[in-house]
Order: structure tokens, then C-alpha cells, then sequence
């Protein structure tokens, strides 16, 4: 190879400049400055932290004993002294009740969505790298379970099982699988044919180390993102769950049976009664605004 | 633009096969891609993406192979790193064949042959920093300690000429695409290879940048002893890097020989096409011959015989019926071309052998 000459010679950098704009940044610290930057986003997740907190608390911030009763003040209304949340059909203190049902409601919103990442995420990838075989046989299992409607598969999964919290997250965590698996698999796919990959097989790494350090990081984000969302219709479904005599059983307090329990009082009642509707909505509406900040944040359009 | 360098100095402590055997010999390599065209109901079809390629990279050279897109050199490529299965053919290196029992493994032939990528962005992990980008191979293939290869990438990105304490830390996206191309060389490198296959690797890079990267590859061939397949469809490039050339369309080689032979005096007419529609700086040698036009062929069905006969201006119907075989026409130089063999039924065959005379 002759040398080419001219003004092209040796590689040139103004590395002063360089060095001035030098500023190592990871990607997931690049995020979440721009995150920081996102009021909307802060607000939510400001909220997110008190409304864990409360649960967290719940036997320090409640009021009173959310499973104690009395007769004698049955439905009282907003603004009762004491009770500024009012009471209950059985004269339970609704905010010691809500305070402490933030807890079931809460894991009963995560607990599936995290088995569902776990268990989706694994499968999704298997079908995403192990070839066509593995991919047909594990993509088609996931279309039959897509055939239900969700709320319809976890209605039959807990009538089956029977009532009761373990069996609310068992079937939710079913009914999070299949979508989680296409989501990762379709993530992987994608990630899989960029050329790093195929520089990295051509490395002669074996196929575990390709997978921990060149897929998974480029796919853990995006999953990240489609499991936040996930989290508020799973505590919409288990109140919904909950609501039917499927979830939780009473008396313990959680917001989709606390609803239905409110639901004969409404016309004595009406703004007592929603409470646990509306502690259900913020929280959903929570969850998903945090996963659209996630989402925007973490859609940096690279400069190339 | 040297020739076969006598010197060798650098004979690898891995060499086996001496200065002589060369370091790659591809013999008949076939690669069909199955399609369903037509629907959902269509029929299978092949896309005959390398069909029989075969050639030889002398150690210590470069050998260029040029062709339109979609004529098979990157999936030649691919081929050769078994990043795609070849259906047919042998890959030989240093006189092990890959995969054979006695021969060498797929994971140490990638051990001594490395690929640049042309798409430098996508080629680099937007997760990983520079440094473990360049440290994984040494980490994951070689075991080596995690002070060692931070050591080795510090070195490597000295080698391509980048500052490591500016660059070990930094991610792919917050750098040009000159340095990008840089550290897709150093990671090529970083495993110590004896060969590396550059697919494209300088095409997306503007014109000065691309000279630095041709400079640097030039350097790092000489200082390190390497081999270099160099694919490209710039025929500017390929004279300028290259020893020997390989012409490839649609799938097979139409022309092979030295570079200056070639660029001098091109036999077969697609070559001749090629070299015809390189824009030239002088404006006295200008293309007067119509360029060619037109899109190659579909390679799902490829024109029966010479693959080049629906674009050549002399096919005639002996090129319809038979494949022409690439034969040498002495000198180093094989040509795929009917016109080249006397008595092939070409009418001009003959001619052309007079006038190789």
C-alpha cells in the first residue's frame, strides 16, 4: 500500500478541545438527567414515593385499626372528626383502611409484573436468539394465551385456583407472561441483527457472555419501560380481582374490595364510596405517566 | 503497490504452513438463501448469493474484491467468519481446513481472522464504553484478566491513533465516524488476528477521512505483519490497497488477477464496464462507451449460463447455454469469459486470442 499523502496525513484531533468537552457519561446517567429535567415526570414520581410511603407506614400514619368495626358509626361522611375520610358499611376508619390496602394493592400491582419480567424476559430472549425452531415453538405457545382476553384469563385462572392474594398474583403473572415475551422477543430480534452482535460472535466469545454484556443491555431498557406500564393495569385487574370475590378476601383491606364493599353504600354515601377508586386511579395514572417519562427519557435520538 | 512481498519477516508464531501456502484459500464456497416468493403460498426460491466462489490471499497481501452491490461480497465475508453457514465449499486457512475433524475449529479460525464492519454506529455496543467494546474479545474468547485487557485496549486505541485517556471512557455515539471506524479497527485487532476481513470499512467516511483510515490500515499491516481482504465496491480504493483483485458479480468471480494487470488491461467485459464508469480527473479521458445500465439481474433466477450475458454487448448464444469457466489466461490473470477460451463458439474467441499474441 503506498502512502496517501496530502492534506489527509496523519489522523488529527484538536484534543485540547476534546479534553474540554470531555464529560464521561453513561447511558443510564444520561437518562436520568434528562428524567430530572422532566417535571411532569419528577411530580409523578414524587407522588409515587408518598403513596409507598403510606403503605410502608401504614401502622404509623393510619388513624385507627382498619379491621375494628362499630356499629355505631356506620357510613359517617367526609370531614368526621376523628374520621376525616368518614367510615365504612361497618364503621371501619376509611382512611386507616386505605392507607393500609395501599399495601395489598400495591403488591398485588408489582409482584406479578415482576415474575412476568423475569419469566417473559427469559423466555423472549430464548425465542429471540435460539433460532427458528425454539422461536416457532415458544412464540406460538404465547399466540394461544393471547387468544383470551386478559381479564377474562385471570378471572378463569383464579376461579379455578380459588380465592385468595397468592392465587391474584399467580394468575396475573400468567397474564403478564405472554405480552412480556413478545415484547423482549421482538426487542431482541431487533437488537440481534445489528452488527455488534455479529462483531461479537465473530469475537469466538461464547454465546453467554454475548448475551449478558452485548443483548441484554440493549433490551433491559425497553423492557423496563413495558413493565411500568404494566404495573398499573395489574393493580387495576387485582382490584378488579378483588372487586369480584376473587382476590382478596375480607376482611382485610384492599382498594378493588373495599369498593365493592362501599358499592351498596353509594347513594347513602356517593364521595366515601369512590375513595378507593380514585386511591386506585392515582395510582395507575402514576405508573403509566412514569412509564411514558422512561420512555421519552430513554429514547435519545444518538447524533450519528 | 507491492506484489507478493519476498521479505515475510514477520512469520507468525502460529504459522503453520509456511511462506508459501496461503493463509486463505476458498475453494467453491455456496451460499443459497431460501425465499418464499410469490405470497403466502408461493413457491420456495433461492437466492443464489455466492455461488462458487473460490480464491486464494497470499500471506502478507491484500486482496481486493470489488463488485455492484448485492453481487455477494459481504455475504463472501460473512461466509468466511461462518457468521452465515456456507451450504458448500472449504475454507483453508494456513492449510487447516475449517471445521474438518483434522482441521481447525470454527472458534480458532475466529481467533486469527477478525471483520471490520462498514457501518461503524451499529457495529459498536451503544451500551459499553470504548474501552471494554475493545476489551471484550480478549475478556470473553481469550480469558484474559480485566487489568490486562484494559491494558491491551489502552494500547490498541494508542495503535489507531486515539488519546485512550480521552477515549477508553466514552461511549460510540459521542464520536465521529472517523474514530468510530477506529475503534471497530482496534477491536478487529484486539484479538491479535493474522487476517482481518475490512467489508466496506472505509465506504461510509468522507473522502479525508477515509485517506487517514486507509493510512492507519496500511501502517498497522505493515507493523504487524496482517492480511487483508479488503471488499469494496470504490475501484479507486481497491487499486490503491491492493495486491490482487477479485471482480465478483452476481454471486461469482468474472475476473481475478493482479492489480496492475487488471486496472491495465481488464478482460472480461463487465470488468471492463467497472473500470470504464470510474469517474476520471481528466477531462481528455472521458467515458465515450455507454456505461453499463440497468440493475445486475435478480438472483433468485440468474440467466442460465454466463450470468453477465443480459448486460453484455457481445453475448451471443454459446454464452446462454454454457457457463464459462475461470480459466487463466496467464500472468496470474483467470477471466470468466467465453471470448477468452479459443474455440468456445464465441465468434470473437478466436480474435481475442490473436490479439493475446
Amino acid at each position: 500500500m503506498a502512502e496517501i499523502t496530502a492534506a489527509a496525513g496523519a489522523p488529527q484531533f484538536d484534543e485540547a478541545q476534546e479534553a474540554r468537552e470531555f464529560e464521561p457519561r453513561g447511558y443510564w446517567a444520561t437518562v436520568g438527567a434528562r428524567l430530572r429535567r422532566d417535571r411532569t415526570t419528577m411530580a409523578v414520581g414524587l407522588i409515587m414515593v408518598l403513596i409507598i410511603a403510606l403503605a410502608v407506614f401504614a401502622p404509623w400514619v393510619a388513624t385507627h385499626d382498619p379491621l375494628q368495626g362499630s356499629v355505631l358509626r356506620r357510613l359517617k361522611p367526609i370531614g368526621t372528626p376523628g374520621f376525616f375520610l368518614g367510615t365504612d358499611e361497618t364503621g371501619r376508619d376509611i382512611w386507616s383502611r386505605l392507607v393500609y390496602g395501599g399495601r395489598l394493592s400495591l403488591i398485588c400491582g408489582i409482584t406479578p409484573v415482576l415474575g412476568a419480567t423475569c419469566l417473559g424476559g427469559f423466555l423472549g430472549l430464548l425465542a429471540g436468539i435460539g433460532g427458528r425452531l425454539i422461536n416457532t415453538l415458544i412464540m406460538r405457545v404465547v399466540d394461544v394465551f393471547y387468544a383470551f382476553p386478559s381479564v377474562l384469563l385471570a378471572i378463569a385462572i383464579c376461579g379455578v385456583l380459588g380465592a385468595g392474594i397468592g392465587n391474584t398474583l399467580l394468575s396475573l403473572t400468567v397474564v403478564f407472561t405472554p405480552p412480556m415475551v413478545r415484547v423482549t422477543e421482538s426487542l431482541t430480534t431487533q437488537v440481534r441483527s445489528r452488527d455488534f452482535v455479529e462483531a461479537a460472535r465473530a469475537s469466538a466469545a461464547p454465546m453467554l457472555a454475548i448475551i449478558r454484556q452485548q443483548v441484554l443491555p440493549n433490551v433491559l431498557g425497553g423492557m423496563l419501560v413495558y413493565a411500568t406500564s404494566l404495573v398499573s393495569i395489574s393493580i387495576i385487574l387485582s382490584a378488579g380481582l378483588s372487586f369480584l370475590g376473587l382476590g382478596v378476601t375480607p376482611p382485610h383491606p384492599e382498594w378493588g374490595l373495599m369498593l365493592n364493599a362501599l358499592r351498596q353504600a353509594i347513594f347513602v354515601s356517593p364521595v366515601v364510596a369512590a375513595l378507593p377508586g380514585v386511591a386506585i386511579v392515582i395510582t395507575s395514572l402514576c405508573f403509566n405517566l412514569l412509564s411514558d417519562g422512561l420512555r421519552s427519557a430513554m429514547d435519545i435520538k444518538l447524533p450519528s | 503497490m507491492t506484489a507478493l512481498r519476498p521479505d515475510l519477516r514477520a512469520l507468525d508464531a502460529r504459522d503453520r504452513g509456511g511462506p508459501a501456502q496461503p493463509l486463505l484459500l476458498v475453494h467453491d464456497l455456496k451460499k443459497h438463501f431460501p425465499t418464499r416468493g410469490g405470497g403466502f403460498f408461493g413457491a420456495r426460491e433461492t437466492v443464489q448469493a455466492v455461488d462458487g466462489v473460490s480464491f486464494a490471499v497470499a500471506k502478507g497481501t491484500t486482496l481486493g474484491i470489488v463488485g455492484e452491490s448485492g453481487c455477494g461480497k459481504s455475504t463472501t465475508a460473512r461466509l468466511l467468519l461462518h457468521l452465515i453457514e456456507p451450504d458448500a465449499g472449504d475454507i483453508i486457512f494456513d492449510g487447516d481446513a475449517v471445521g474438518a475433524p483434522d482441521g481447525i475449529s470454527v472458534r480458532d479460525l475466529r481467533l486469527q481472522m477478525q471483520m471490520v464492519f462498514q457501518d461503524s454506529y451499529s457495529s459498536l455496543n451503544p451500551r459499553a464504553t470504548i474501552g471494554d467494546i475493545i476489551a471484550f474479545g480478549p475478556r470473553t474468547a481469550k480469558r484474559v484478566s480485566a487489568g490486562a485487557a484494559r491494558e491491551r485496549a489502552d494500547r490498541l486505541l494508542e495503535q489507531v491513533g486515539l488519546r485512550p485517556s480521552l477515549f477508553a471512557r466514552r461511549y460510540p455515539h459521542e464520536l465521529s465516524g472517523g474514530q468510530r471506524q477506529r475503534i471497530n479497527i482496534a477491536r478487529a485487532l484486539a484479538l491479535e488476528p493474522r487476517l482481518v476481513v475490512l467489508d466496506e470499512a472505509v465506504s461510509a467516511l468522507d473522502k479525508s477521512v477515509e485517506a487517514q483510515i486507509l493510512n492507519l490500515l496500511a501502517d498497522l499491516r505493515r507493523d504487524l505483519g496482517l492480511t487483508y481482504l479488503f471488499i469494496s465496491h470504490d475501484l479507486n480504493v481497491v487499486r490503491h490497497v491492493s495486491d490482487r483483485v477479485v471482480v465478483m458479480y452476481l454471486g461469482r468471480i468474472v475476473e481475478a488477477g493482479e492489480v496492475a494487470a487488471i486496472f491495465r488491461r481488464p478482460r472480461h467485459p463487465y470488468t471492463q464496464a467497472l473500470l470504464r464508469a470510474m469517474p476520471s480527473m481528466d477531462p481528455d479521458r472521458r467515458t465515450e462507451t455507454p456505461p453499463l445500465t440497468g440493475d445486475p439481474p435478480n438472483p433468485i433466477n440468474p440467466p442460465s449460463g454466463c450470468r453477465f450475458r443480459t448486460r453484455c454487448a457481445f453475448a451471443e448464444s454459446v454464452c446462454e447455454r454454457v457457463s464459462p469457466r475461470l480459466d487463466p489466461i496467464g500472468g496470474d490473470h483467470d477471466v470468466a469469459c467465453h471470448m477468452m477460451v479459443p474455440g468456445s463458439g464465441h465468434s470473437r474467441a478466436v480474435e481475442q486470442q490473436a490479439a493475446n499474441d
